[in-house]
């Protein structure tokens, strides 16, 4: 906006601002009833869902599920999207790091003086691609399967089969028909990677993975039985 | 022989009226203008018209702060006026106008300030029973739910409270944004918004390790080891945030503070700033709306 547009704007605001009625009590009442809304929204929610509370923390033993905030998901879920390991830094920092910039440098780019939404067609698109988007994937996030459960035939391997299941590896990896795919597929791991690979990683992945080093110090027979298991998966 | 009155500490020297308040003694001028004397724009006193020489003031003074102090205040609302003088700056607040056309869209702001204000009430409360050491956390969030009066009321407001002010957040971004409200003039309050989305969804973060459940335990892990991930700041930010290179007592403890005391003091304070913006630049008219007068007036000029 130039000098000459800043100044149309003032001069149409203040007259727009003088056409309209004084905060109170006409705009505090509005305010007043969405707060009241807001309250009794906040009660139904808890009302109806409660305060759940999930086993106590454990370091060691592993039936978690990483899964944040369902308002997370849509971040979690780029990790979905972005497929090869060595880009992960894009999912989880590079992405969401250049849309936050964008985001907040908004009003320094985009200085054009109309406002009207219809009449700024790329302004308008731009944001409801980005809203479709978020939904899209936090949609993704909560679809997402149950992460404790395997159901591949591997025989013999019913000790690691049940470790890796109670890992939560299927948080994020799927095996078979199950999992999910924010990191890759372990289906057939072990035609890709040796037994010794497979429990390198497992003690010291590339991140975002969490480590299993507790484990394989703390219950060395349940870490084994995991690698065994995944090594079988060809 | 007289002697001149000694000159007034300054939190006693009346302020300046504004147009509207009530005045604060009977009204009669105490000096003009240019001498750095309190002047009296009220309509109706004599002040302005340039004709008293300010060497008479501290006698007018005398007069005018007699009257002040004779005067009565009334209720609760006089009696603070009295000592804090602000009914003028509550009166400017409660009686500037907003734009013509301001509907249901302009009262997501202030439902996430709401949002805000009932994390922090129930926010405090659990804080009364919480214990944020990794042997205890867990037991005192199920003696919490489990065994105190509306425990799991107020656990379940808490949680679901951050649910609605994330949701509240993104949609007043949304109406600024599809509004152009971001635009000249008010491109600051934009920014400090950003800031505030940030720490709302930091709070969310925090606060998911507190219960100490697996859920937000593994998930918490995974997070911090995404903010390891980034370049150059990433590993050193994690370790901020762990407490050392791995998750300990300390961990437990640090989530804790930064939940309840640092993200909540700024946003605090921000949204003090947002609103402060918000007051003294107005809220925008919806965009589809025209000034009916403006064209009028330009007309007028000519
Ligand atoms: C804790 C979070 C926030 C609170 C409590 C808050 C509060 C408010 C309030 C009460 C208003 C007055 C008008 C209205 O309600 O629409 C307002 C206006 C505004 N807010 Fe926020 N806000 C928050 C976050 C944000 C965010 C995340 C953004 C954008 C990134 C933002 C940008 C703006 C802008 C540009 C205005 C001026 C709107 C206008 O003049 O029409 N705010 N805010």
């Amino acid at each position: 906006m130039n000098n000459r547009e800043k100044e149309d704007y003032l001069r149409e605001y203040s007259i727009l601002k003088g056409e309209g009625k004084s905060f109170f009590p006409y705009a505090i009442a509005k305010d007043g009833s969405m707060a009241v809304i807001t309250m009794l929204v906040i009660i139904v929610l808890t009302l109806a869902l409660g305060a759940e509370l999930g086993p106590k923390a454990d370091a060691t033993t592993t039936s978690f599920s990483p899964r944040p905030e369902w308002y997370f998901f849509f971040l979690f879920e780029l990790l979905r999207v972005v497929k090869p390991p060595e880009l992960t830094f894009l999912a989880t920092m590079g992405i969401p790091t250049i849309c936050l910039v964008l985001l907040l440098l908004l009003p320094f780019f985009d200085r054009s003086p109309e406002r009207n939404p219809l009449k700024r067609p790329i302004a308008t698109l731009a944001g409801i691609t980005t809203i479709v988007a978020m939904a899209y994937l936090t949609l993704l996030g909560a679809l997402g399967g149950s992460p404790t459960e395997i159901e591949l035939q591997a025989a013999g391997q019913e000790d690691g089969k049940q470790a890796t299941a109670s890992s939560g590896c299927l948080g994020c990896h799927r095996i078979g028909e199950n999992g999910n795919e924010i990191g890759p597929e372990l289906t057939e791991v072990g035609a890709r990677l040796p037994r010794e690979a497979i429990a390198r990683t497992l003690v010291n992945p590339t991140q975002p993975m969490p480590s299993y080093a507790k484990l394989q110090k703390q219950d060395p027979e349940k870490f084994q039985d995991m690698v065994d298991f995944l090594a079988s998966l060809k | 022989m007289k002697l001149p009155t000694p000159p007034l500490p300054r939190a006693l020297k009346p302020k300046p009226g504004r147009p509207g308040s009530r005045p604060p003694g009977n009204g009669d001028a105490n000096g003009t203008g240019g001498n750095g004397k309190v002047r009296d724009l009220r309509p109706g006193t004599p002040d302005g018209n340039g004709e008293r020489p300010s060497k008479g003031g501290p006698r007018v003074d005398r007069e005018r702060f007699k009257e002040q102090a004779l005067e009565v205040p009334i209720g609760v609302a006089g009696w603070l006026d009295e000592r804090s003088g602000m009914s003028p700056f509550v009166r400017g607040l409660a009686y500037r106008k907003v734009p013509r056309g301001t509907n249901w869209w302009y009262t997501l702001g202030s439902a996430t300030m709401f949002a805000f204000v009932a994390q922090a009430v129930t926010g405090v409360f659990l804080a009364m029973y919480y214990n944020p050491a990794p042997s205890e956390a867990y037991e005192s969030i199920t003696h919490i739910t489990n065994d105190l009066f509306l425990g799991e009321f107020v656990r379940g407001m808490h949680k679901w409270g951050s649910t609605v002010m994330v949701i509240l957040i993104f949609l007043h971004m949304a109406r600024t944004f599809f509004f152009g409200a971001y635009k000249y003039p008010r491109e600051l309050n934009w920014v400090i918004g950003v800031v505030l989305l940030v720490l709302t969804l930091a709070m969310g973060l925090s606060g998911y390790l507190l219960p100490f459940d697996q859920r937000g335990f593994w998930a918490t892990v995974v997070a911090v080891n995404i903010n390891a991930s980034a370049p150059v700041m990433g590993p050193y930010i994690a370790d901020f945030l762990r407490g050392g290179s791995e998750f300990t007592a300390t961990t437990l403890s640090r989530f804790y503070s930064i939940h309840m005391l640092i993200i909540p003091g700024l946003i605090a304070a921000l949204i003090g700033a947002h609103l402060y913006l918000v007051a003294k630049l107005g809220t925008t008219a919806p965009p589809w709306l025209k000034a009916e007068k403006a064209k009028a007036l330009n007309q007028e000029e000519l």
